[in-house]
């Protein structure tokens, strides 16, 4: 039988190298931008506009036309071909001017440039960026609480129930850091900007990912009462395998609706998917090679314990 | 097969064929006449501000934050806004009071979003403004005695010493506005007032020859007129060199009355038209793509109970997309990614019934127990998932139920239909459609162990 959780001082350190990267980012973002992550118009306020042009265009040309007035403190982006160009301000005037300016913009762009579409255009008041923000804290307390009581509740009649309670906390910290960790890199490296979506992707795929390695731990746990002669190395090892399949077959189902998405859907959820998928590939490589390690590694320290010093008791210090 | 799997086999089909036939891309609606009673009912997508285009505005009490408000005016305010945005002839808009002091409103397919919120938001004050003998050029900014909540009282902070003017009277006299043309064909306002406005009209007009009258709408001067010769019918017109556009504007302004409270915008979201059709046409080709994959891997994985989980799975999509139709749902495009996702769900509780089949039928189980035993030993852990899911999607609606996150919302909603509707479609269907399968082989079917992937 291949067994799976042997190397597992291995998969530790792939863990290593997968968070720690995003951690040191994180902590570069928090000095460079003021948070660990680049936090988009929704948390922050500001404006959002991605226009469209016939032709490819050159940063360079189109500028100085944005730059004037209103725009001032505009950072522009081109997306793919050239044609696409995002221009995101932080808002210092009202909504209403803005869209007057964003109308004025447009007109000066034709003439200048040539023709061009507006694809988007968002405005998000300080105010609304706020209460967003408070909202998404709720809502990030809200699940840890649910995730906290579901696994209380899956492992309420299990002996040492407290070690695979944590294992699955363990398991959920190291998916949501790699995540955070991946929204901070790219934020640094591409400007990408964590939205509303990015929290949304980011909840859901938590709560299939605790589900996830739930699965495994109750197939341990079924497993260890029916085989009680085996070590329990072989167990888990056995329970892993069998689990295997349906874990597998569900992501993968999962993964292919995604990645249809990514590669043929609209473009504007294509970072939402593209978070959800790479949550979810973590989300099944942690509970093989994360949490159900950490498990073994921590029942048998304690074997060891018992094993290796047997007959000695504790002497009342001379 | 036991009389209650024929029962449940009947429910299905019909079922099925009802959901198809609401599901068809070119469902024709419901139109019928019985007796005097007609029935109009349309059937179909209900299509999010991201998918066919349009604005998302949402206004705001432009008042002191800790300074309460009056649900009544904030009421009437909504109503006009609302008098407003149908006047735009806008398709399918939304007005909706959010909260305490906010007004969210929606408008598919608009094109000229400066002009509209323009329309929306502003007062709709009009004055007639005794001038006396100063001509006042339009556009400019003045003040008058008229003391209202909503007053603009921004524009003092200019620091000249300002006059303020005589308002003779205001729009609430007004009776009926609408849109003229005049001999050369530009278009202006023709108005009548109401009794006493008319009354108040006449006497000014009377003894104020040859002053101006100027006429303000929101401080600003549209126009002043001379006062040629007394008006007594309280009939007029208002000309002023604008555009159809601005008039037509002007005059949705005035027939609704101004508002009692000033409102700001504080948050607007659009989409270009060519963005949503582009969305629409990307987000079909991805779902029937996604679709399809996961068909056709079930299919191979699972072989005989694969082919019968993707039938299930096409009974989900068709009431699934009946529901969207019928409750009617908003479609956006996280809505249609929860859609696509809960299709990944419904099959991954075939997938736990299944995997527990084939571990039965290994251990030479015969096929009746082996299929009963998986659902049986399956169902606890489709609950736990199912139950897990839709916490999280109670969690993201309210999180989307702030103004800023409202995109999330339609992905909570479709995801925890979907899961809903794959409790019965993935357990009952298929459960259903494998007794039929076993009731027409028989146990000789266990022989031939390829069928199962065994």
């Amino acid at each position: 039988m291949f067994n799976l959780v042997q190397k597992r001082r291995w998969y530790f350190l792939i863990s290593a190298i997968l968070i720690i990267p995003g951690i040191v980012a994180m902590i570069y973002s928090t000095i460079a931008l003021g948070s660990p992550v680049r936090l988009g118009i929704d948390f922050t306020g500001g404006s959002l506009l991605e226009l469209q042009f016939e032709q490819p265009v050159e940063l360079a040309d189109i500028r100085p036309i944005i730059h004037e007035g209103v725009f001032a403190d505009a950072t522009i982006q081109t997306v793919g071909d050239h044609r696409n160009v995002v221009i995101r301000t932080s808002l210092n005037v009202g909504a209403q001017e803005a869209v007057a300016a964003k109308e004025a913009l447009k007109t000066r762009l034709a003439e200048e440039i040539g023709p061009v579409t507006e694809m988007r255009f968002d405005s998000v008041g300080p105010s609304i960026g706020r209460e967003t923000t408070r909202a998404a804290l709720v809502a990030i307390l809200a699940t840890s609480g649910a995730i906290l009581i579901f696994i209380a509740i899956a492992f309420r009649r299990v002996p040492n129930a407290f070690r695979y309670g944590v294992c699955a906390v363990a398991k959920m910290l190291h998916d949501v850091l790699f995540l955070l960790g991946v929204a901070s890199i790219l934020g640094l490296v591409a400007g990408w900007e964590v939205d509303s979506l990015f929290l949304t992707a980011v909840l859901t795929v938590i709560g299939f990912s605790v589900q996830d390695v739930i699965v495994v731990f109750d197939r341990i746990r079924e497993n260890v009462n029916r085989r009680r002669g085996e070590p329990f190395e072989t167990i888990v090892n056995r329970s892993l395998l069998e689990t295997l399949h349906r874990s597998l077959a569900t992501q993968l189902n999962a993964i292919f609706v995604m990645v249809a998405i990514i590669f043929f859907g609209g473009v504007t959820i294509r970072n939402f998917l593209a978070i959800m998928l790479i949550g979810m590939i973590t989300g099944t490589y942690s509970s093989i090679f994360f949490a159900v390690p950490l498990l073994v590694t921590w029942q048998q320290r304690e074997l060891k314990r018992l094993v290796g010093r047997p007959g000695v008791k504790r002497a009342p210090a001379a | 097969m036991r009389q209650r799997d024929v029962r449940l086999l009947i429910l299905i089909v019909v079922i099925t064929t009802v959901a198809g036939w609401v599901a068809w891309p070119t469902n024709p609606g419901i139109h019928l006449r019985v007796g005097d009673k007609t029935i109009d009912q349309d059937i179909k997508v209900h299509q999010g501000l991201d998918l066919q285009g349009g604005m998302q505005v949402l206004l705001e009490a432009d008042l002191p934050a800790d300074q309460t408000i009056d649900p009544d005016s904030m009421n009437n305010a909504r109503a006009i806004v609302e008098n407003r945005v149908n006047g735009l002839g806008v398709t399918e808009p939304v007005v909706q009071a959010v909260g305490g002091r906010r007004i969210l409103v929606e408008l598919p397919g608009i094109s000229d979003p400066e002009e509209a919120i323009a329309t929306l938001r502003e007062t709709g004050l009009m004055e007639w403004i005794d001038a006396g003998s100063t001509y006042l050029e339009p556009g400019t900014r003045v003040k008058t005695d008229v003391v209202t909540g909503s007053n603009e009282s921004a524009e003092a902070s200019e620091g000249e010493a300002e006059t303020v003017y005589h308002t003779v009277l205001t729009g609430q006299h007004l009776k009926r506005a609408e849109v003229a043309f005049d001999q050369q064909g530009f278009p202006e306002i023709s108005f009548e007032l109401d009794q006493e406005g008319a009354q108040i009209f006449a006497d000014f007009t009377a003894n104020n020859r040859g002053r101006f009258l100027a006429i303000a709408l929101d401080g600003e001067i549209i126009s002043s007129p001379r006062i040629n010769d007394p008006i007594p019918d309280g009939m007029g017109r208002i000309t002023g060199g604008f555009t159809v556009e601005e008039a037509r504007n002007m005059v949705v302004q005035l027939r609704y009355g101004s508002l009692p409270i000033a409102l700001k915008v504080v948050d607007t979201r659009e989409v270009g038209p060519t963005l949503g059709e582009d969305s629409v046409n990307k987000s079909v080709r991805a779902g029937a793509i996604g679709l399809g994959i996961v068909l056709l891997f079930m299919l191979i994985y699972y072989r005989a109970p694969g082919l019968v989980a993707d039938a299930a799975l096409i009974v989900y999509a068709l009431v699934t997309l009946a529901l969207f139709k019928l409750i009617p749902i908003t479609l956006t495009l996280p809505g249609i990614a929860g859609f696509l996702l809960s299709v990944g769900m419904a099959v991954d509780a075939n997938i736990l019934i299944f995997e527990r089949m084939r571990e039965e039928l290994r251990q030479g189980k015969p096929l009746q127990r082996a299929i009963d035993a998986g659902f049986r030993r399956a169902w606890t852990s489709i609950l736990d998932s199912n139950i897990s899911t839709w916490i999280t999607c109670g969690i993201l609606w309210i999180f989307g139920n702030s103004f800023g996150a409202s995109i999330v919302k339609g992905f909570a909603i479709t995801l925890g239909l979907g899961v809903l509707v794959s409790m019965f479609t993935a357990v009952i269907v298929t459960r259903t459609f494998l007794h039929a399968a076993f009731a027409a082989g028989g146990e000789k079917l266990r022989e031939k162990t390829w069928l199962f992937g065994v």
